[in-house]
């Protein structure tokens, strides 16, 4: 029984040391194929339309409504203390230091990264990637590279959107609907928000940036050759995604404090 | 010339190519068939290095493409196109920029230029008109037509095609062979087909090779085949549903 236990824990870890080998080497060789000509600007465009573009109205929402629950929140508690003209610092510094990265950045996991996944996974299935290799021309670079580009432009973009909108938000319950001053609201942001604290922000949204992409085109490049393969790696994709963001910010917040 | 010297592959714990030595004739069109399952498009696939063997070397005129990586296995693939098993069309372009896809990507040729060819091509596969189509539109055999134009667009020196006539119909089928050969007639390329329409393919080869356990069984100009007396190569064609052709073979 205890040999068994041990064996599964030693093939399960194998299977992940070679897996994240495998994501490495993948990232590595995109990277690789990104710096040789041709550049694909057009195609890179398109990605940052499809991720950027294309997720600004979910980021957007996501952001207001965040945004509105801070401005709640805080008020509730910042009230305790008399401290209500607090309420623009603590919801900018959220947003910036830690709800506008990472919330952007799960949205464009649900809502690009999963397209991203699903889309290179069927053109593996239906031989579309081997149709560009037998073409000569490298899939990694044609079609990976320009989405992680994408990502590392697209997402600090949709978060530096959010952490606006979000503040915005915060503004509109806190000010306009429960009283706060305008005047305290936005000085309290001016004060309190550094230079570090938006460097932070964007540090973490260009790495969330490259993850998403990185883990969705990974899951979706190796997909299994089949519908349910593809729906697998699909949840794969955003799962796994989502929980290296979490992880990763934790990580960076840790390094950045 | 192709050349697979000694080539195996395992696939999921499972070995398909047990040891295939084949050389393919130039500007020939050469058949390769054997049983569902037997690794015929591995095999193909080999020679385009989409798969590298476990053990073997595959050779294309002096260049060992089963050693090449990156750019290296780029350059080599320029001599090579390659119609796949569901034509393999991009799906998010139409009839007339999956075909332009490679004149576009490769060659950076002037818009009037890639509408003359594409146009060319388009006509010679007959789909004349159908440019603005999106292959979802397509039938079966409209698709593998679509897919045959964007491989020929690029002039290659070798073509592999891969199951042709999967899920046509016999009428689309005979279509499909018959445009094959008059493509390969008027441009001369080396062609590798992988089949199990038999008997048809042996009146539109030049030689056919059988697949069978993971090794060639028999290469052979398609001729032979039909006045072979082989009883291990009789039972295989037969397999096909074939006992006519069988038959006649025996009676001479």
């Amino acid at each position: 029984m205890v040999t068994v236990m041990v064996a599964h824990l030693g093939r399960t870890t194998l299977f992940l040391l070679g897996e994240m080998g495998r994501m490495l080497l993948f990232l590595a060789a995109t990277i690789a194929w990104f710096t040789r000509p041709p550049l694909r600007p057009f195609q890179i465009l398109k990605q940052l339309h499809f991720i950027g573009f294309k997720s600004s109205f979910v980021v957007v929402l996501t952001a207001a409504f965040t945004g509105m629950v801070l401005g709640l929140q805080g008020y509730y508690s910042l009230r305790k203390f008399g401290a209500e003209a607090a309420l623009g610092s603590a919801v900018a510094l959220s947003m910036i230091r830690e709800l506008g990265p990472v919330l952007a950045a799960l949205m464009v996991t649900a809502r690009a990264g999963s397209a991203m996944t699903a889309e290179i996974g069927i053109m593996r299935i239906t031989e579309q990637i081997d149709a560009l290799d037998t073409m000569a021309i490298n899939p990694l670079q044609y079609l990976v590279s320009p989405k992680l580009v994408a990502g590392l432009i697209g997402v600090p973009l949709l978060v530096a959107i959010f952490d606006v909108v979000g503040i915005y938000g915060g503004y509109l319950v806190g000010v306009e609907l429960l009283g706060v001053n305008a005047g305290s609201y936005w000085s309290s942001i001016e004060s309190a928000v550094e230079w570090k604290d938006v460097y932070g922000g964007i540090l973490k949204s260009i790495s969330f940036g490259l993850i998403v992409s990185w883990v969705c085109c990974y899951k979706g490049y190796y997909t299994r050759m089949s519908a349910e393969g593809l729906g697998t790696a699909t949840t794969e994709a955003v799962v796994l995604t989502s929980v290296l963001i979490l992880v990763w910010d934790y990580f960076l917040t840790s390094v950045l404090l | 010339m192709i050349k697979l010297v000694g080539v195996e592959k395992t696939l999921g714990g499972q070995p398909v190519l047990r040891g295939v030595d084949l050389e393919i004739p130039p500007g020939k069109l050469t058949t390769i068939i054997g049983r569902s399952g037997e690794g015929k498009s591995v095999l193909l696939k080999h020679m385009i290095g989409l798969f590298k063997p476990d053990r073997g070397e595959v050779w294309v005129d002096d260049v060992e493409i089963s050693r090449l990586k990156g750019t290296a296995l780029n350059d080599a693939r320029k001599r090579f196109a390659m119609l796949f098993q569901g034509a393999a069309l991009f799906d998010s372009l139409t009839v007339f920029d999956n075909v332009a896809f490679p004149l576009r990507e490769k060659l950076g040729l002037s818009e009037s230029d890639v509408k003359r060819r594409v146009g060319e091509k388009l006509d010679q596969v007959g789909l004349t008109g159908m440019g603005h189509k999106f292959p979802a539109e397509l039938s079966g055999g409209m698709k593998k037509r679509a897919g045959l134009a964007r491989a020929l667009v690029m002039e290659p020196e070798i073509l592999l095609i891969d199951e042709p006539t999967t899920g046509l119909d016999p009428l689309m089928a005979k279509t499909i062979h018959d445009l094959i050969v008059a493509m390969h007639k008027t441009f001369g390329f080396t062609a590798v087909m992988v089949s199990h329409e038999i008997p048809e393919i042996f009146a539109i080869s030049d030689w056919v090779a059988i697949l069978k356990e993971g090794k060639i069984a028999a290469m052979a100009p398609s001729q032979e085949f039909q006045q072979t007396t082989d009883p291990g190569i009789l039972e295989f064609i037969s397999v096909g549903g074939t006992v006519a052709l069988v038959h006649a073979v025996r009676e001479g």
